[in-house]
C-alpha cells in the first residue's frame, strides 16, 4: 500500500490509451457497424417495398387476366353470331340467285320454245301449202289462197 | 558471523520471504523521498497490456468493412457491442465521442491487467529471474498505484464534465445545495454529503478492483506454498488452485466489468442536475 509516482505513470499511460481509443479504435468500429445497420435497414426495407409490388403486380395481373377472358368469350360470342349471320345471309343470297337463275332459265324456255313454235308455224304453213299443192296442185293458187292458209298456220 | 546469518536467512525459503519476495514490487527510485519511486515492473506490464489489447482491436478496427465481417471483426464488434449497450442503457448523451470510448479502453486494459492472475506465479517469477529481474509482480492491477491512477483519473473526469455540463457556478451551487436543498442553514450539511461522496467515489473504485486481485494473488501464492510441503500438498494445493484458477475467471471478468460501469456511472451522474 505505497502510493508512489507509478501512479502518476499509469494515469499518463490511461491517458494515452482513452486518447488512442476514441480517435483511432472506437469511430472505425462504429462506422463499420452503423453502415452494416443501416444497409440491414435498408435492406428490409427494399424487400419489404418488393413483397407489396409483388402483390399489387399479381392483383392487377389477375384483373388483366379477367377481363382479357371476358373479352375474349365476347368476341367469341360476336363471332358466333356473325357467322350464323353470314350463313343466313349466303342462304337467302343463294335462294334469291337460284331463284333468278332460275326464273331467266324459265323465260329463256318460254323463249326458245316461242321461237320453236314460230317456226313450227311457219314450217307447217310451208307444209301445209306444199301438202295442198301437190293435192290440190292445178286447182289451188297458192296465192288466192295463202290468206286462209295462214290463218290456218295461225290457229295451229 | 552476522552478514553470514543475514545471508542464511534470506536464501531460506520461509513462507514469510516467499510471500514477501512474490508481493514486492520491481521499485526504482526516480528522486529523492519514497513518493519518487517507479513499480517498473507494473508499469512495463500495464503498458505492455494495453498496446497489445489496444493495439489489437486498433488493428481489427482499421480493416473493419461494414460487409460481412470477418470472425476476428465479428468479435471485436462483440464486444463494441456489449460495451457500447451498457454505455447507452446508462448515459443519455452522445456517448460516442468520449465515454464509451472510454468504457471501452476500461473494460479491455482491465480485464488484460486482472488477467496476468492466471500466469503460475512461480514459474512466471522464475522467468523473469532468469531474464534479471529480481522482483518481478505479474499483475498490474493488484498495485495500488494503478487501480488509483484509474479511479483518479476517472474522479477528474467526473469534475471536468460536471463543470462542463452544468458550469462552474453551476457545480458550486450543486456542492451547497444538493442533496437536501437551496436553504442557507443545510449548506453545510450538503457540503459535507457531497465531499463524503467525491471521496468515497474512488477509493471504493480503486480499492475494490485492488483488494479483489491482491487476494486472489495472495491465495494462489498460498496455495504455491502448501504446494512446497510435499506430496499431500501437491496434490491438494493443485486441484485447489485449478478450481480457484476456474473461479478466478469470473472474478476477473466480473471485476474489469464492474470496474468499467462504475466508471460509466460515474461519467453519466457528472452530466446529471440534481
Amino acid at each position: 500500500m505505497n502510493i508512489n509516482f507509478t501512479l502518476v505513470a499509469q494515469a499518463i499511460a490511461f491517458a494515452v490509451l482513452i486518447w488512442f481509443t476514441v480517435k483511432f479504435v472506437w469511430p472505425p468500429l462504429l462506422k463499420a457497424i452503423e453502415t452494416r445497420q443501416k444497409e440491414i435497414a435498408d435492406g428490409l426495407a427494399a424487400a419489404q417495398e418488393g413483397r407489396s409490388a409483388l402483390e399489387v403486380a399479381a392483383k392487377k395481373s389477375e384483373a388483366a387476366l379477367t377481363e382479357a377472358k371476358q373479352k375474349a368469350s365476347e368476341i367469341i360470342g360476336q363471332a358466333e353470331k356473325r357467322a350464323t349471320q353470314i350463313v343466313e345471309e349466303a342462304k337467302t343470297n343463294a335462294k334469291v340467285e337460284g331463284d333468278r337463275i332460275i326464273a331467266g332459265a324459265k323465260a329463256e324456255i318460254d323463249q326458245e320454245v316461242n321461237r320453236a313454235k314460230e317456226g313450227l308455224r311457219a314450217q307447217v304453213s310451208s307444209l301445209a301449202v306444199a301438202g295442198a299443192e301437190k293435192i290440190l296442185r292445178k286447182e289451188i293458187d297458192a296465192k288466192a289462197h295463202s290468206d286462209m292458209l295462214s290463218k290456218l298456220a295461225a290457229e295451229l | 558471523m552476522t552478514t553470514e546469518h543475514a545471508q542464511q536467512a534470506e536464501h531460506a525459503l520461509t513462507p514469510s520471504s516467499y510471500i514477501a519476495h512474490h508481493l514486492s514490487f520491481n521499485a526504482q527510485p526516480v528522486g529523492d523521498g519514497s513518493f519518487w519511486t517507479l513499480h517498473i515492473d507494473t508499469l512495463a506490464m500495464s503498458v505492455f497490456l494495453g498496446l497489445v489489447v489496444m493495439g489489437l482491436v486498433w488493428w481489427v478496427a482499421r480493416g473493419a468493412t461494414a460487409g460481412v465481417p470477418t470472425k476476428r471483426q465479428a468479435f471485436v464488434e462483440l464486444v463494441f457491442g456489449f460495451v457500447d449497450d451498457q454505455v447507452k442503457n446508462i448515459f443519455h448523451g452522445d456517448r460516442h465521442s468520449f465515454i464509451a470510448p472510454t468504457a471501452l479502453t476500461v473494460f479491455l486494459w482491465v480485464f488484460a491487467m486482472n488477467a496476468m492472475d492466471f500466469l503460475p506465479v512461480d514459474i512466471f517469477a522464475k522467468f523473469m529471474h532468469s531474464l534479471g529481474f529480481e522482483k518481478w509482480r505479474a499483475v498490474p492491477t493488484s498495485d495500488i498505484n494503478t487501480t488509483f491512477a484509474l479511479a483518479l483519473a476517472v474522479w477528474f473526469l467526473m469534475i471536468f464534465f460536471s463543470i462542463k455540463a452544468k458550469g462552474l457556478g453551476g457545480w458550486i451551487h450543486e456542492l451547497f445545495c444538493s442533496p437536501f436543498g437551496s436553504k442557507v442553514w443545510v449548506w453545510p450539511a450538503n457540503f459535507l454529503f457531497n465531499m463524503i461522496e467525491y471521496v468515497s467515489k474512488p477509493l471504493s473504485h480503486s480499492l475494490r478492483l485492488f483488494g479483489n486481485m491482491y487476494a486472489g494473488e495472495v491465495i494462489f501464492l498460498l496455495l504455491g506454498l502448501w504446494a512446497a510441503t510435499g506430496l499431500t500438498g501437491t496434490v491438494a494445493a493443485a486441484i485447489l488452485g485449478a478450481g480457484w484458477s476456474i473461479f478466478h475467471i469470473l472474478i476477473v471478468a466480473l471485476q474489469a466489468f464492474i470496474f468499467m460501469m462504475l466508471t460509466v456511472v460515474y461519467l453519466a451522474m457528472a452530466h446529471e442536475s440534481h
